[in-house]
């Protein structure tokens, strides 16, 4: 059922088992699950690092959104639409990086009885698109109440009164465990909703992407990635309330409040003392916060991803200029109908080109399913990786909270160093120790195991991974791995060729947006050094997302390590007209801050004008 | 100025007037009355030559010559044509003709010295006919009146070479039907020049426009001697998907004393675009207009002037390479539009 692709002799990636766990580290490396350590059957198929999804090493925490999201989408695929061609994908987790491997499915007649059923499940899904997506809503939604009505975690010294009154008759200690074991299960099925949908999105859309690139060998991917994207989706929200938060204050005539480089909460208390106007706008602010600003600054897959709401020192790093913006009389609100007409101008234009009807008719019925999808493609992200996720990390560090506060770990943050099984051990350990009245036992366990482990990932992150393990698969033919990590033979055989050397001073990457500019490299690795972003910089990060909006408006071009054609990032670029090269796998290691260097988005390149800056 | 019997200023004439100003005028028309600038001019038409071989019969004849000649006797026909040539090349011009085209060229050439072309413009259907019948005669840099209606004389003589004749009588063609239009057409003093596909000569793919160019006159673009710049532009989006600056060498300019010459081309501009951006994206409009005009991709030359900077084209044919390919339908419209997507999860593709 799972037969690999022949293995090429000749050509092929550092075998799994020749890669060595970085010493001093071994204990970190055991910490992570038996199941997902490389074995020596491991050496006979073809895995690649997952640098898109988790570009540093993982804490072990953080491993658990690989484990939730393997489990779902490989459900999704293998068992409930029942992909034809694939599996699941497994994973395997090394020095803190991610290994994934697809299943191909390339017995014959086993794709012929997938195919049968995949028409039954698959086809059923695209037919009730919009009835099943309404649902989808409604189910994750009511997933986001629950675990927002998810109580914070406590002990009192002794059990309230009015719980002994009311003959409760289980004992505050039992809703530790209780809490932690709804806020994983949730999390879990966060992961099944996520992938629900998303491959049957992606898979239409690329049925066009495909179309287009067979009548139009030559077109960019941005152009169709033009064609199919949405204009009104959730995920450009977060900067739209940015937006008229700006407009207000200066209607409000609050504006001169916010000055760069001041802190937020510094900001907040001086309207908050202003008067009717700056509390009026607080007020208003507090609304867009529920629930735009619960979009993390990166895309959620590591707990240091903190949201707008957590941290707004990045949304409010925007607002000044948004201010000057409106000020001098510009309308920041998107043109959403001038948007609209020119998507359905590019889609006419291209239609007309094509040799007969019959193409066109071909072509209207996949740009049709393709903005029938897409909705959900763009819209799941909002409320999977960003408002669940960051509900989700927020309860694990309410339970770092009360860890460290019993002596765990000095640090609430450290509850991060421990895996998921192993935070359930910790709160049994607390549960029992106050049920008997006895010291817990983690004081004297996890203060070590937590430094060894931090230290584990300070050496992790030194050292570079090989982008891909094992043999060489003639041909990559999931398409699961093709449409969510762009991985063909093709771009195989680049990284074989690229690992020669990298002498050159060429950094490649996805042609998100097109355009040629040149200027001063800003390598940002985290929303704390945002502000040191200047008018003219060339953002250079290892996410482009959209909440990184408000300072594209600063910028003269953006990189990054991680993304493709489709990312948020390209889309909001190529609205504010910025050359954009995403997806290059090592820009923020390669170029150095203040560098001169040139991006040219329509080919995907970045050069390094001075090497020593 | 107005068109007359003889000749006819680009903006009134139009394919469908091929039989009087033969293709390459027509086609020159043509792109003019679409709004694309050419360069100004005008087609001395078949009616002039019809003229002129009529006051020549009046001493002798000329067609019931050529028709008596045998395709064979190579001999016969070379002292034939030799006579021929001579009798067109120096018999004075009938008076009506001579004067509308010495106006016309009043008209296109306000100060002294300024160049013209002068390109015969065959009438035949097939372009074909005309290459083999050697009737491709082109004069670049003429710089007076007099040189001008030498040129157009040399064009019309043509038709009386020895490959012209023998091809015709060859085929046994009637001489009634021989005529012969001449295009008078100003020069592009070109401070870049090259052409332009309006679908890629490479993949066929017809939502990209590639743009070769060069320093100074498109000769030396068409004629393969310097390496041009190349650009790839997206017909619809503009992107800019390839961009190749080339070392080019040398250039093709005016040379003083009439015609053109090959010079090197200064260092410091050698391997610096050709093009603006800008540049770029008029010509990508230009491309546009053309193809949209006539229906289906074009094979273009054109030239930026060095002086005003305005961009001309110079000539606009169909492609012919990937037009002639029986390319299979991409896809097909499907009872069930869900059918498409089994392209992607359906297997090996």
């Amino acid at each position: 059922m799972n037969a690999q692709p022949k293995p090429k002799p000749t050509k092929g990636f550092p075998l799994p088992s020749s890669l060595r766990v970085i010493p001093g580290t071994e204990r970190a490396q055991a910490a992570y699950p038996y199941h997902i350590q490389f074995s020596e059957a491991d050496d006979n198929r073809f895995w690649f690092y997952n640098s898109m999804h988790f570009p540093e090493p993982m804490s072990a925490f953080d491993m658990v959104t690989a484990e939730a999201a393997y489990c779902a989408l490989g459900a999704a695929n293998t068992r409930v639409h029942c992909l034809p061609t694939t599996l699941g994908i497994d994973h395997r987790i090394i020095n803190g990086r991610v290994y994934i491997g697809g299943n191909a499915v390339t017995d014959p007649a086993e794709i012929a009885r997938r195919t049968e059923e995949f028409q039954k499940r698959a086809f059923y899904y695209y037919e009730n698109w919009e009835r099943l997506y309404a649902q989808w809503r409604e189910k994750m939604l009511k997933l986001i109440q629950d675990a927002q009505a998810l109580p914070k975690p406590t002990l009192p010294e002794l059990e309230p009164l009015e719980n002994v009154h009311a003959g409760r008759g289980v004992a505050s200690n039992h809703y530790l465990l209780d809490i932690y074991q709804k806020t994983l299960e949730g999390y879990f099925r966060m992961w099944h909703h996520h992938f629900e949908f998303l491959l049957l999105g992606y898979g239409a859309y690329l049925t066009f992407f495909a179309f287009c690139k067979k009548a139009f060998p030559e077109i960019t991917d941005q152009t169709i990635a033009r064609m199919v994207a949405g204009i009104e989706a959730e995920i450009f929200r977060p900067d739209d309330e940015l937006r008229r938060l700006a407009r207000r204050a200066v209607e409000l005539g609050v504006d001169g409040k916010f000055k760069e480089g001041v802190p937020a909460e510094v900001i907040i208390e001086s309207l908050r003392q202003s008067g009717p106007p700056g509390e009026q706008w607080l007020k208003e602010l507090q609304a867009a916060r529920d629930p735009w600003f619960n979009i993390n600054v990166g895309d959620g897959f590591y707990h240091y991803h903190r949201a707008w709401n957590d941290d707004l020192s990045m949304p409010f790093a925007g607002l000044p200029d948004y201010m000057r913006r409106v000020r001098a009389g510009e309308s920041l609100e998107r043109p959403i109908e001038r948007l609209k007409a020119e998507r359905a101008q590019l889609i006419a234009e291209y239609r007309e080109l094509l040799s007969t009807d019959d193409e066109r008719a071909a072509y209207d019925q996949m740009i049709t399913l393709a903005h029938r999808v897409f909705p959900y493609v763009e819209g799941h992200k909002f409320y999977c990786e960003h408002w669940y996720t960051n509900l989700f990390f927020n309860k694990i560090r309410e339970f770092g909270a009360l860890l460290a506060q019993h002596k765990f770990f000095p640090d609430a943050e450290d509850v991060f160093h421990l895996t998921h099984y192993e935070l359930e051990a910790a709160i049994i350990d607390l549960m029992t120790a106050w049920s008997n009245g006895s010291e817990p036992r983690g004081p004297a366990h996890w203060p070590k195991i937590v430094a060894e482990r931090r230290a584990a990932l300070e050496e992790w992150a030194k050292h570079e991974t090989p982008p891909a393990l094992g043999p060489v698969p003639d041909v990559i033919d999931d398409p699961a791995i093709v449409m969510l990590w762009g991985i063909t033979r093709e771009s195989l055989d680049n990284w074989l060729a690229a690992s020669g050397g990298e002498d050159t001073n060429e950094v490649k990457g996805f042609a998100a947006s097109s355009g040629v500019a040149e200027g001063p490299a800003r390598v940002v690795k985290s929303v704390e050094e945002i502000s040191r972003v200047q008018k003219g910089d060339i953002l250079v990060c290892q996410v482009t997302n959209p909440t990184w909006a408000p300072i594209f408006q600063k910028i003269a071009a953006a990189v990054s390590d991680i993304g493709g054609s489709m990312s948020h990032a390209a889309i909001v670029a190529r609205e504010y007209g910025l050359p954009a090269v995403v997806g290059t796998g090592n820009a923020t290691a390669r170029i150095k801050d203040g560098q001169r260097i040139r991006v040219d988005g329509g080919r995907g390149i970045v050069t390094i004008l001075e090497q020593d800056a | 100025m107005k068109s007359t019997e003889n000749i006819g200023w680009f903006a009134d004439i139009g394919l469908h007037d091929r039989p009087h100003v033969g293709g390459k005028g027509g086609s020159l028309g043509e792109l003019q009355r679409a709004g694309i600038a050419v360069p100004p001019g005008f087609v001395v038409k078949t009616g002039a030559f019809e003229r002129f071989i009529q006051a020549l019969e009046r001493h002798s004849p000329v067609r019931a010559r050529v028709e008596a000649l045998h395709a064979d006797d190579l001999a016969g026909v070379t002292e034939c044509c030799k006579e021929l040539r001579a009798r067109v090349e120096d018999a004075p011009l009938p008076a009506e003709v001579l004067d509308d085209i010495s106006a016309a060229y009043g008209a296109l050439c306000t100060e002294a010295g300024q160049a013209i072309a002068v390109r015969s413009s065959a009438t035949t259907e097939d372009a074909a006919d005309a290459s083999f019948a050697g009737l491709q005669d082109t004069y670049l840099w003429i710089t007076s009146l007099e040189d001008t209606l030498r040129k157009v004389r040399s064009c019309w003589a043509s038709l009386y070479s020895v490959e012209s004749v023998t091809y015709r009588r060859k085929r046994g063609l009637p001489e009634d039907g021989v005529a012969m239009a001449v295009v008078v057409q100003k020069m592009v003093d070109a401070r870049t020049a090259g052409v332009m596909f309006t679908r890629s000569p490479v993949s066929g793919d017809r939502s990209v426009i590639t743009i070769e160019g060069a320093w100074g006159l498109g000769s030396a673009v068409v004629g393969g001697e310097v390496t041009p710049d190349r650009w790839v532009v997206g017909k619809i989006t503009g992107e800019v998907s390839v961009r190749e600056i080339s070392d080019k060498q040398i250039q093709h300019v005016p040379a003083p004393g009439g015609g053109t010459e090959s010079v090197p081309v200064p260092e410091e501009q050698r391997r610096t675009p050709c093009l603006s951006d800008d540049e770029l994206q008029a010509l990508r409009a230009v491309g546009r207009n053309v193809e949209r005009h006539y229906g289906r991709p074009q094979d273009i030359e054109w030239a930026i002037c060095r002086q005003t900077q305005q961009i001309y084209l110079l000539q606009s044919r169909p492609e012919t390479v990937w037009a002639a390919k029986d390319a299979a339908p991409v896809a097909r419209a499907a009872a069930d539009p869900l059918a498409h997507v089994m392209t992607i999860f359906g297997g090996r593709r």
